[in-house]
């Protein structure tokens, strides 16, 4: 990738905006879509938190809602799943901080084709209402649980089989189409719109990590593609993709010779990638985090950015670490639980560069730091969980118990969204002019991370006991179930409906301060990347005045030893 | 500085929490507390790793808090360093790698001593298939599966006439035996765990998986089903009894093979339309109607358990030795009006017990309502719908409410009324399962439709066999 003479968006018209319609919502500015991705995951993560509230009301104090029937806690399991694994995480982490971060970053004016980003939201956005159709239908929504594996997602028994699985199964369809078109604007984007000067070894972690993500999706999305059109032949025309010949509740089916490991496969050919491409933004941004409010260059770059290229290599060769028991031929244990721990040494390397970072920084501990250093420490507990899981001897006793539930949770559930609250906090005064209100950002903070810690760090020794996750009750007079353990559910359900309850302040907070919050300037915590270096605050459609930036220097030149600041922007000529 | 002091609390608690803690593995009971060792290892590990980040990072937020004036140090990398840390983690990764493969390679390797146990799954009960006396389990097929067969074993091999059917979720073994078991799905993945025995596996429709243990402490364990398998996933479990050998042996003759099974079998739907078939490339229907009507021999409408007066005055009840003789020496004992024309036929043993699974469904059902046949239909058709799946016979709750002394019972329902178990209940409850849902039972069954012959039949059949007492 040379770097042009003249930038590729340096003379581009922006599309300007003529009417509301067209301003707010059919806007092709990637900041307004940022904002559409943002909310409408929000919106649909406050569904499934309000979903896992009711989940943990039943698994705490079985009974105590008497509406909560087995069919609505396996719905509620199965939506919450999906909703925060892909309309949450992926399209907030990909969608939202994706659009705002990399033209900004990248000095370019906005996405190489804006009109194709304004299509994806929209595509996402039908894609989310057909899943939130689910509730509507008749039989409601599928409780297949989110991995929805065949044969149970389509034969009677599981609920929602009649319209929920297809309701389910098409809403992914649409997902992956709006994926595809916002993937391949931000590759195209990130190659070819960097303006002059930001060469990729100076481009930001945040943009390192949202590529690679892309990447990723781009290539695993088709999985998931696939192996959901399969399975609605299997269901609606009745093909046998996955579909073996079975006896289901007393009747010989027409199906016969399909795989359900077959679904499996490919379903964790996309699941496990996906976990790195909610992860790998969130390494991006946290890094970003951290070295901005420790006033300290992000430690050992380059190797970070080959961290980051090496984990999504790894990610595609580790998918059967999920189907250790589930009766695929066993010699893939040892090729799989080798490739699985070959991978905690590049991603062991992020965090010890994190925290070699903090190591005679010198540390602002701001909101956004704060979620950053929670990160660190959730990451740690989720990842090293990990290595348990991994090692395929250890998962036999511990596969598809409470440990599996509290590990994936710290490290692809809460982790995450410690980094995504962090970098609302961080650009929320560049794309609105104003401060979060702190007091309340503490307040959210402290229980949100103190919360789920108390939440999910417990949880891995109910899986030691032995406790199946996807109960709906223990059930029956049982000889494996201590009485404590009950007692633990219910110190876990009160500490998750007040983590969850706090999240209402923080929709409160991000809703007041838009009115009512001090104002920012165009700098407020003193970063060097060059979305805080833009003309105006918040930065108008376009982004830059009628030329690009220049790039003198890398994303991290904080506490440069002579310089009057403690850091120097990105756009700052080098002194001779 | 309280910041600091927070994270310290959390990072000291974490390592306090887990030596303390009340939940932990039960006590290993059986072969692979290997795999404990294994996992013990992977704590130490990760522990000292955690232990070491958590303070390093709890140690710079103190230590290095913003102060007005100072300066961060600028170093943006350090290759010896991260090279180190590299090499360093490598060798914890082979650390908790290496033990842990060489276990994985002991646990797919079955020893050849290990005796083999079926374990068969569908939505919600567990059941089992022991190899009989020949020490080998015959082959199956699910398109096999019928009343007769339940396990849907292959009569043409003849592995599997003794093997050992165990209708019921309670499976015993001997103690310090190494066992392969055989896991088989009828429907969808079920996944058979027991916490003690520190294993798992998924059962998956259309293929046979396996694992191997050695059960090395005496005493009860339960099985949980560890994959998601529907609705009723929570309540499909079992027990394994541990035994001592003799024990054992006491528990295993009194269970039955599929050759016994097959002797008492009654009839399945298919069975009854093969037999007719039988009945008619045989040419028994020339002579004997199905409508009542006379012709040559005597009319089977209703035949099966009539009484019939012979030609010698005696009275004969038709029941199975009756149609045996009848068919393969015809003129033993001919009905009174009827002249001894018949033929001998040597009809195949398979051919003869689906022609006597069509005769006894010829038992009239409008006429005899509470005729052993009838029941017998009646008892067919729960078990060939998969009712027993859910409720016991044993009274064990299952599922669904246990059937032992179901008829009559009165029954607490979730709304708060009582309802007695009477014809209308036990139809409504078939056709509109979650309309009156028995207390501490969740709304799960499928609605299923019969004809009003098959209620009656069903009915029949609780009324003889499932009175309360």
């Amino acid at each position: 990738m040379t770097q042009a003479e003249v930038p590729y968006q340096e003379t581009m018209v922006v599309h300007h905006p003529r009417s509301w319609i067209t301003r707010y919502w059919f806007s092709q500015d990637h900041k307004v879509i940022s904002v559409q991705y943002g909310v409408t995951a929000i919106a649909i993560g406050l569904v499934a938190l309000v979903l896992s509230g009711l989940m943990r009301i039943q698994i705490g104090f079985p009974g105590l809602l008497p509406f909560i029937t087995p069919d609505i806690y396996y719905q509620a399991v199965t939506m919450h799943g999906m909703i925060m694994v892909i309309f949450l995480l992926t399209a907030f982490l990909l969608g939202a901080f994706g659009n705002f971060c990399i033209p900004l970053m990248l000095g370019a004016r906005d996405m190489v084709f804006p009109f194709v980003n304004m299509l994806s939201y929209h595509i996402y956005l039908l894609s989310v209402l057909v899943l939130m159709a689910s509730y509507f239908v008749p039989g409601g929504p599928t409780g297949a649980g989110w991995t929805l594996y065949p044969p149970q997602a389509i034969l009677p028994g599981t609920p929602g089989v009649d319209w929920g699985i297809v309701t389910m199964l098409l809403s992914l369809i649409i997902f992956v189409v709006a994926f595809t078109m916002g993937g391949l604007n931000y590759i195209t984007t990130i190659l070819q719109a960097r303006t002059r000067g930001m060469t990729l070894m100076r481009m930001p972690l945040t943009v390192w990590g949202l590529m690679m993500a892309t990447v990723l999706g781009l290539l695993a999305f088709p999985a998931l593609f696939v192996s959901a059109v399969m399975l609605l032949l299997d269901k609606l025309v009745g093909t046998s993709f996955f579909m073996p010949a079975v006896v289901s509740f007393g009747q010989p089916l027409e199906h016969s010779g399909g795989s359900p490991l077959l679904f499996q496969h490919l379903f964790w050919f996309f699941g496990h990638p996906e976990v790195y491409i909610v992860a790998l933004p969130a390494f991006g941004v946290v890094s970003e985090l951290i070295s901005v409010h420790s006033r300290k260059n992000i430690f050992g770059y380059r190797m970070m950015v080959w961290a980051l290229v090496a984990i999504g290599v790894l990610s595609f060769v580790v998918w059967a670490h999920h189907m250790y028991v589930a009766g695929m031929h066993p010699y893939f244990g040892f090729f799989f639980a080798t490739t699985t721990l070959v991978i905690a040494v590049p991603t062991a390397i992020k965090v010890y560069n994190w925290v070699l970072t903090l190591w005679k920084a010198n540390i602002r501990l701001t909101v956004p730091m704060l979620f950053a250093l929670a990160f660190i420490l959730t990451f740690v507990v989720g990842g090293l969980s990990g290595l348990f899981l991994g090692n395929v001897i250890i998962d036999v006793p511990l596969s598809d118990t409470y440990f599996v539930v509290a590990h994936f949770h710290m490290v692809m559930g809460v982790a995450p969204i410690l980094v995504i609250f962090g970098g609302i906090y961080h650009w929320y005064p560049k794309l609105t002019g104003r401060l979060l209100n702190n007091t309340l950002g503490h307040v959210h903070f402290w229980v949100t991370f103190l919360g789920t810690y108390a939440i999910y760090y417990p949880m891995h020794y109910l899986g030691f006991i032995g406790v199946p996750r996807r109960y709906y009750a223990n059930g029956m007079e049982s000889v494996f179930y201590p009485e404590s353990a009950a007692t633990l559910n219910e110190f876990i359900t009160i500490a998750a409906l007040v983590v969850g309850l706090m999240q209402f302040v923080f929709v409160y907070n991000l809703i007041a301060s838009y009115f009512r919050g001090k104002a920012a300037g165009s700098n407020p915590w003193d970063a060097t990347t060059l979305e805080w270096q833009t003309l105006k605050t918040p930065p108008s459609h376009g982004n830059w005045g009628d030329t690009l930036p220049t790039v003198h220097r890398w994303a991290y030149d904080y506490s440069v030893p002579g310089e009057e600041q403690d850091f120097v922007p990105q756009n700052v000529e080098r002194k001779p | 500085m309280w910041v600091a002091a927070a994270l310290l609390v959390v990072v000291v608690g974490s390592v306090a929490f887990n030596f303390l803690t009340p939940w932990w593995f039960g006590e290993v009971a059986s072969n692979w507390g290997s795999i404990d060792d294994t996992v013990l290892l992977t704590f130490w590990v990760c522990g000292v790793v955690f232990i070491l980040i958590g303070l390093l990072l709890v140690f710079s937020v103190y230590k290095y808090r913003f102060r007005q004036g100072t300066r961060a140090r600028y170093e943006p990398e350090n290759t010896r360093l991260e090279l180190w840390l590299t090499v360093g983690t490598t060798l914890g990764v082979v650390a908790m790698l290496g033990p842990g493969l060489f276990v994985w390679d002991e646990f797919i390797r079955v020893p050849p001593e290990a005796s083999e146990m079926e374990v068969f799954g569908e939505q919600w009960r567990w059941r089992y298939r022991l190899p009989g006396t020949d020490g080998k389990l015959g082959t199956t097929d699910i398109g096999n599966i019928s009343m007769r067969n339940p396990f849907g074993l292959n009569d043409d091999d003849p592995n599997g006439f003794d093997d050992v059917l165990i209708q019921s979720a309670e499976i015993h073994l001997p103690v310090n035996v190494p066992v392969k078991a055989l896991l088989r799905s009828k429907d969808v993945i079920h996944d058979f765990f027991v916490p003690q025995f520190r294993v798992k596996m998924d059962l998956v429709p259309g293929m046979v998986t396996y694992f191997w243990f050695t059960p090395t402490k005496l005493g009860e364990f339960e099985i949980l089903c560890a994959e998601y398998c529907g609705s009723s996933h929570y309540l499909m479990r079992g027990v394994v009894h541990v035994d001592r050998p003799e024990e054992y042996q006491v528990w295993l003759q009194s269970q039955p093979t599929y050759a016994e099974m097959l002797a008492a079998a009654r009839p399945s739907s298919r069975d009854i339309a093969a037999g007719r078939t039988v009945a008619e490339t045989n040419g028994c229907l020339a002579c004997h109607s199905l409508d009542g009507s006379q012709v040559v021999g005597p009319t089977w409408q209703g035949l099966w358990g009539r009484s019939e007066k012979l030609a010698d005055g005696s009275i004969v009840t038709v029941d199975e030795a009756y149609v045996r003789e009848s068919i393969v020496n015809p003129a033993a004992k001919i009905v009174d009006g009827f002249a001894p024309v018949m033929l001998a036929y040597e009809l195949p043993e398979d051919d003869m017990q689906t022609l006597l699974a069509f005769l006894r469904s010829t038992v009239s059902v409008t006429s005899m309502p509470a005729a052993n046949g009838l029941a017998d239909v009646g008892e067919a058709l729960v078990q060939s719908q998969g009712c027993l799946a859910c409720h016991s016979l044993d009274g064990r709750k299952g599922v669904g409410p246990t059937w032992q002394g179901l008829w009559g019972r009165a029954e607490d329902l979730t709304d708060g009324s009582t309802v007695v178990v009477d014809a209308p209940y036990f139809k409504e409850s078939i056709e509109l399962p979650n309309a009156k849902v028995v207390k501490g039972f969740a709304p799960v069954m499928l609605p299923y439709q019969f004809t009003d012959e098959e209620f009656e039949a069903m009915i029949a059949y609780a009324v003889e066999r499932l009175a309360a007492p």
